[in-house]
């Protein structure tokens, strides 16, 4: 993780507007930024932590806590809205009883809403890690959460997690 | 500086160029309201509330970030611009908890006047008020991001002013609260100054109040309570009772404490002296023997220790060694003043009044603080606690006796100890007692006026004896960074070093602008308060800590010589690099 950082360190340093490339960098490598790498940043890049949280708190784009194995990504957009998106969020959040911007607490499932997937057609539309499940009645979700299930079992997830 | 020509509501003004029109219309005799505002800090423009309107502009402007310029026109009042600042306020109510009554600044809190003045009766937007819960970690201050106004002026002094780096502004729009980076104050690199707390303008951030400790000992038959008043104290107090700012009113607090019940009234002024005969020494000592530990650094402000050792702990070994003034009146109370008396001193309660929040945390710090055998100060109190707990009392203090004497012995003190609460001070009575030290007499004038002043960083050489003694007085925590690199650089290169002498305040002004101090400070005033000390100090026939016969008699009986064996397990303390957290 300290790699990812220090890669991140000596690619942006000294640039300007060199702090939120980094944090950029970070983000996409690691699917979040871990307080352990502003840390790194923080010394290595001469920037205050506080000055570091600042931004990672304002853009929404940054997650401080690591995402769980399967993103499920619910899109809100207007057609997506329309065509019943609220419904699945509901299911969802009742199925794995977290809410949005959190993770189950073994780990394995993170919710979050989106905005447009591109395939409006499809609407509404949750993607999995990527994979797009289009044209969601509620009753669909409890499947879905079956399949990913069995991708991360949970026992070997909480052991990786160890 | 060069002047402009403006118009502020038809009366025609000069003005400096650059100054802005919030300043400029006080020439006009006009008070534009401000609420983010603080005379020590820069603009932020966060709440809106000095909005003006400018002739050909096309929409307001706020009064604190517009700087005048030649022809202006301004118009400060009208009921188009009213109407506009009290929507702007209740605004700013609505994310506000309704609590007046139940907090800390109810009757000093700057929202709480502007509500009055501007007669705002009904709540006008549903309130929004965020729920986040208080944080004390620190046993200093509190935390309270509920009460949060986002006016920005706590960030300011603690990023740019102090640059301590504590406090940020986390989230943005109607989430943004004030908090440090992802960890409890506690956790974070505070080092409790409080200016914070100081320039909060509502109850967002406020001393951690012990006063109900303090009551419940002052009731407790078994105990046996007395009290130590600092320097900066005696000067700033009188602002809660009328007074112009600077008035000594050193008899009346003594008179005070001992109507709540305090069985003896010391002074830390007494400590003050202690500390100089000590540090004097010590300088004395390294400038003749040992000059490669030298710059000697002052370590009085417990705000200044902690930055050192979380920030700068390769400047450890130039740290004097001794400990504060009212930490060694703690220590003396419950060693030399109890076996004199004949009092147990566990039955001691021993209570400061500090113009500090970080004194709070400074009586617990390391074990030195035991050097009694128990803790030797129980609870330090700020200014505005006391002020609070004489407002409880009944106590008028304008009726009080200015006349009243501390305990002897230790609250007799010389004019050296008292200016002890003033940047520049703890320096200057060092100078007065190393220059005998030194040179075997007394120096011939004891005013060291060269080294006076609110300037952020002071130099001075001065000589004594023959000897070039290179002074620098830093006060403010942002300054005292300058001084630490032109001492590292010159360590790093091999060569002599800048300074043989350094004092560092946490506090703009030191002690007298402290972050427990009454609110509402700025420059103005902390010059006042400053010089409300310097008259103590003239009107001493003793102006020499090592002259103060009760310290050349406290010597003879207890301490045998300065830096002497029961000297160092009294007076000294030791330091320690903290873990790094990285600002």
């Amino acid at each position: 993780m300290i790699d990812i950082a220090a890669l991140a360190v000596k690619k942006w340093k000294g640039e300007r507007g060199s702090l939120i490339m980094a944090l950029h960098e970070i983000q996409n490598q690691m699917g979040y930024v871990p307080r352990e790498a502003t840390m790194e940043i923080s010394s290595q890049m001469n920037v205050p932590l506080a000055r570091i949280y600042e931004v990672l708190t304002f853009y929404n784009y940054f997650k401080l806590e690591a995402p769980g194995k399967a993103v499920i990504s619910i899109c809100t957009g207007t057609a997506c809205y329309l065509k019943g998106a609220p419904a699945l969020l509901d299911e969802f959040k009742k199925d794995l009883g977290i809410g949005v911007d959190e993770a189950t607490s073994d780990g394995i499932f993170h919710l979050q809403c989106v905005r447009c997937l591109g395939c409006c057609g499809l609407a509404p539309v949750v993607s999995v890690n990527g994979k797009i499940y289009g044209k969601l009645k509620p009753s669909d979700i409890k499947p879905i959460i079956a399949e990913w299930r069995e991708v991360f079992p949970a026992k070997e997830t909480a052991n990786a997690a160890n | 500086m060069k002047t402009v020509k403006l118009k502020i509501n038809n009366v025609e003004i000069e003005a400096s160029e650059g100054e802005n029109i919030l300043n400029a219309a006080k020439k006009a005799s006009v008070n534009i309201p401000s609420l983010c505002k603080h005379p020590d800090l820069h603009a932020t423009g966060a709440c809106g509330i000095c909005i003006v309107k400018l002739k050909g502009a096309p929409n307001m402007v706020r009064a604190c970030c517009t700087p005048v310029s030649e022809g202006m026109e301004v118009i400060t009042h009208d009921p188009e611009i009213v109407g506009v600042r009290r929507t702007v306020l209740e605004l700013i109510l609505s994310a506000h908890p309704n609590e007046c009554l139940t907090c800390g600044r109810n009757g000093t809190c700057e929202l709480q006047r502007l509500a009055s003045e501007f007669a705002i009766r009904r709540e006008s937007f549903n309130p929004v008020v965020p729920d986040i819960p208080p944080d004390s970690t620190t046993n200093s201050i509190t935390l309270e991001p509920r009460k949060c106004i986002k006016c920005g002026r706590c960030i300011t002094v603690c990023q740019e002013k102090q640059n301590v780096w504590a406090l940020s502004f986390l989230e943005r729009g109607i989430d943004t609260r004030i908090a440090p980076a992802g960890v409890t104050l506690g956790e974070s690199p505070c080092v409790r100054c409080g200016q914070c707390s100081e320039h909060c303008p509502v109850g967002a951030i406020f001393e951690f109040d012990e006063t109900e400790k303090v009551w419940a000992a002052l009731s407790d038959p078994e105990l046996y309570c007395i009290a130590q008043i600092a320097p900066a104290v005696r000067v700033s107090i009188g602002e809660a009772f009328g007074y112009p700012p600077g008035t000594n009113l050193t008899g009346q607090i003594y008179d005070a404490l001992r109507h709540l019940g305090f069985k003896a009234v010391f002074d830390t002024n007494f400590g003050a002296d202690v500390t100089i005969m000590e540090e004097a020494s010590e300088f004395a000592h390294r400038f003749l023997s040992a000059p490669e530990k030298l710059p000697l650094i002052t370590t009085c402000c417990p705000s200044w220790v902690d930055f050192m050792e979380k920030f700068h702990h390769d400047m450890i070994e130039y740290f004097s060694s001794c400990k504060s003034p009212h930490s060694i009146v703690g220590t003396l109370t419950k060693t030399y003043y109890a076996q004199k008396l004949g009092i147990d001193p566990s039955k001691i309660m021993m209570v400061s009044i500090m113009p500090c929040t970080s004194k709070k945390y400074e009586i617990t710090r390391t074990g030195n603080m035991y050097a009694s055998g128990m803790q030797d100060v129980d609870v330090a109190l700020t200014t505005r606690e006391f002020i609070r707990m004489l407002q409880q009392s009944g106590i008028v203090f304008n009726d009080l006796d200015p006349e009243t004497q501390a305990d002897s012995p230790l609250g007799e003190y010389s004019g050296a100890g008292v200016i002890f609460g003033t940047t520049g001070g703890v320096m200057e009575a060092a100078l007065r007692t190393a220059s005998y030290f030194i040179t075997g007499h007394d120096p011939e004038s004891v005013d060291f006026k060269q080294i006076r002043g609110l300037e952020g960083i002071r130099e001075f050489e001065f000589k004594i004896g023959g000897h070039s003694i290179r002074t620098a007085v830093a006060h403010g925590l942002g300054n005292v960074e300058t001084l630490i690199s032109r001492v590292r650089a010159a360590r790093e290169e091999g060569r002599e070093a800048p300074y043989h002498f350094i004092e560092v305040m946490a506090c703009p002004g030191g002690c007298i602008g402290g972050g427990g101090q009454s609110w509402n400070v700025d420059d103005a005033i902390r010059k006042k308060r400053a010089e409300g000390l310097f008259s103590d100090d003239r009107s001493k026939a003793i102006r020499l800590s090592h002259r103060n016969p009760y310290i050349q008699k406290l010597y003879e009986e207890f301490l045998g010589e300065p830096l002497g064996e029961t000297a160092q397990k009294y007076l000294h303390t030791s330091y320690q690099a903290r873990p790094e957290y990285k600002r």
